[in-house]
């Protein structure tokens, strides 16, 4: 039980370290793809330690939304990385404590707070950025809802660690019709909730055309620093649930020995980078798409994910 | 019966099933034409695969021969005779326009995709092959959605690319149903097919030339000049 709960802490500090390296690393392949010289990989770190040694500035005008939010901001992935599978393959100490539905609701909570202490600054970027964030929100929802159904349909069990089983026992399950079409649903999901480029431009400076950015363009500081982060992680977590429950569930630590706990790290580490390149890879080769295309997009993976619905009711009710 | 290739290849037949109908989703969502064409050549390829699986399963000459003859025609001769008869101009056009708006048409084209498992439950459980399970609500829903293309699609080169959807469909399903299906009758459908390409296709050019456009919705009147058309 101490293991576990240590191992989670482990978990914990995964999560917290290494998403300023993903980020890093993953501006860093773009930049070599786009032939530019750019920063180095640790630069978020930088970036990170300096905000923290800056003077904070908070506008007369807000409430306690604004001080409030980003703490929350980092703290809910934090959350979600103690209930799904990072590090290993069976639950630690306080995966108990809820779901899949669970993590989604909490990183919904971050994604809430963050629009209304957009709205709260009185900036008018800010809620423009809040309104389009919350846009592309309510359409990824249902893509997010029939994901969910089709998992804990086909693996009995919305518990991260049953559904990652379920899927590892055989090729056959692996190449079924309903897990690459909710593979592909679920790839165009994180793409939109992590601000990615067919949908948002992350490394965009015109207040105009962000979505996710302008929400924190208020914040200084510690605050920056948090909200910075927070975003860093919650991409992270996001990854992880892609890459460790639908997609590619080798590499986790299968036992308690703390030696293959620590060996997994790296594994899991290679598995990212190697989602790293496909990201970029999308991201060089696609543009941004217009505003109201996005409903589009997110029209588009939600038809995805209802095939797989499709296919998986059918398929099981064949069998 | 039931060893583990034959069931992996069954799994990979109903990956390519499923993926057969992303493509054809796709067709509906994409706005230019090349897009439209880059499905279709995806799609009738997924195609080829399915029918090399089961020919491969059954061990018939006949189903691998019609991979081939698939692959030579709808993979390479049809969008290659496309773009003979096209101009580049008309190949690379975005924003092709639609009856109904593509988000709206995305969610007919998913209903219609829900009606054909429904239609086809019925009869699919008379059979107790896995590929019969498969192959026959798909291509009852790419018919449908072939069907659905040729009507909201107001341009003439999306609308053939729906009619050969069409046929893919009748393909996918003949491919599970017909343990032998002779191959003379298919070779004279990929025949057709290319003729039917190479007719629309040209006809589609003198219509641009004549007139300018190929929007088939703005053709609603009748006229008698015939030294416009060569």
């Amino acid at each position: 039980m101490a293991r576990t709960i240590l191992y989670n802490l482990i978990q914990l500090l995964f999560v917290l370290g290494f998403a300023p390296l993903y980020s890093g690393v993953l501006s860093r392949f773009k930049e070599i793809i786009q032939s530019r010289r750019g920063p180095s990989i640790f630069q978020p770190y930088r970036d990170l330690w300096k905000l923290f040694h800056k003077d904070e500035i908070v506008s007369s005008e807000t409430t306690w939304i604004y001080r409030i939010t980003p703490y929350l901001v980092f703290i809910v992935p934090l959350f979600v990385a103690s209930l799904i599978p990072v590090l290993t393959a069976y639950p630690l100490a306080f995966a108990f404590m809820g779901d899949m539905l669970a993590g989604g609701f909490f990183l919904g909570l971050g994604g809430f707070f963050a629009a209304l202490a957009a709205v709260d600054t009185g900036n008018p970027y800010g809620p423009m950025g809040a309104s389009r964030t919350r846009m592309v929100g309510f359409l990824a929802e249902p893509v997010f809802m029939i994901v969910f159904f089709t998992v804990s349909f086909v693996a009995q069990s919305t518990i991260p660690y049953i559904v990652q089983q379920k899927w590892v026992v055989s090729p056959i399950a692996f190449f079924s019709p309903a897990h690459i079409l909710l593979l592909i649903a679920f790839l165009m999901l994180i793409l939109a909730e992590g601000g990615k480029i067919p949908v948002d431009n992350p490394t965009g400076h015109f207040e105009l055309a962000m979505i996710d950015e302008s929400k924190g363009l208020e914040y200084s500081g510690r605050g920056a620093a948090l909200m910075k982060w927070g975003g860093q992680m919650k991409f992270l977590v996001l990854t992880c649930i892609f890459l460790n429950v639908l997609l590619a569930p080798w590499g986790l630590a299968a036992d308690v020995q703390f030696g293959h706990v620590a060996l997994a790290i790296p594994l899991i580490l290679f598995k990212i980078l190697l989602f790293t390149i496909v990201l970029v890879m999308i991201e060089s080769s696609l543009a941004k798409l217009r505003l109201f295309r996005i409903s589009e997009f997110l029209g588009a993976a939600f038809i995805i994910s209802v095939a797989a619905m499709i296919a998986s009711i059918f398929s099981a009710s064949a069998a | 019966m039931a060893s583990a290739q034959t069931q992996l290849i069954e799994g990979l037949n109903a990956l390519s099933g499923g993926l057969i109908l992303l493509t054809a989703f796709g067709m509906v969502a994409m706005r230019q034409v090349q897009g439209v064409m880059r499905f279709f050549i995806v799609q009738s390829a997924l195609l080829a695969t399915s029918a090399f699986l089961i020919g491969f399963n059954r061990g018939s000459i006949h189903l691998i021969a019609l991979g081939v003859i698939t692959i030579g025609a709808k993979v390479i001769a049809i969008p290659l005779v496309l773009k003979w008869a096209l101009s580049e101009d008309l190949y690379q056009r975005r924003e092709i326009d639609q009856v109904i708006n593509i988000p709206s048409s995305l969610l007919l084209v998913l209903l219609l995709a829900i009606a054909a498992e429904f239609l086809v439950s019925p009869l699919v459980s008379i059979s107790n092959d896995p590929v019969v399970h498969v192959n026959l609500p798909i291509s009852l829903a790419l018919i449908l959605i072939g069907a659905y293309s040729l009507i909201a699609r107001r341009e003439a080169i999306p609308q053939l690319v729906g009619i050969l959807a069409m046929e893919n469909g009748a393909f996918f399903a003949g491919v599970a149903i017909a343990q032998e299906l002779p191959l003379i009758a298919e070779l004279a459908i990929a025949i057709d097919v290319i003729l039917i390409a190479v007719v629309i296709g040209v006809l589609t050019r003198d219509i641009t030339r004549a007139i300018g456009t190929t929007r088939a919705a703005t053709m609603s009147e009748l006229r008698e000049e015939p030294q416009q058309w060569r």
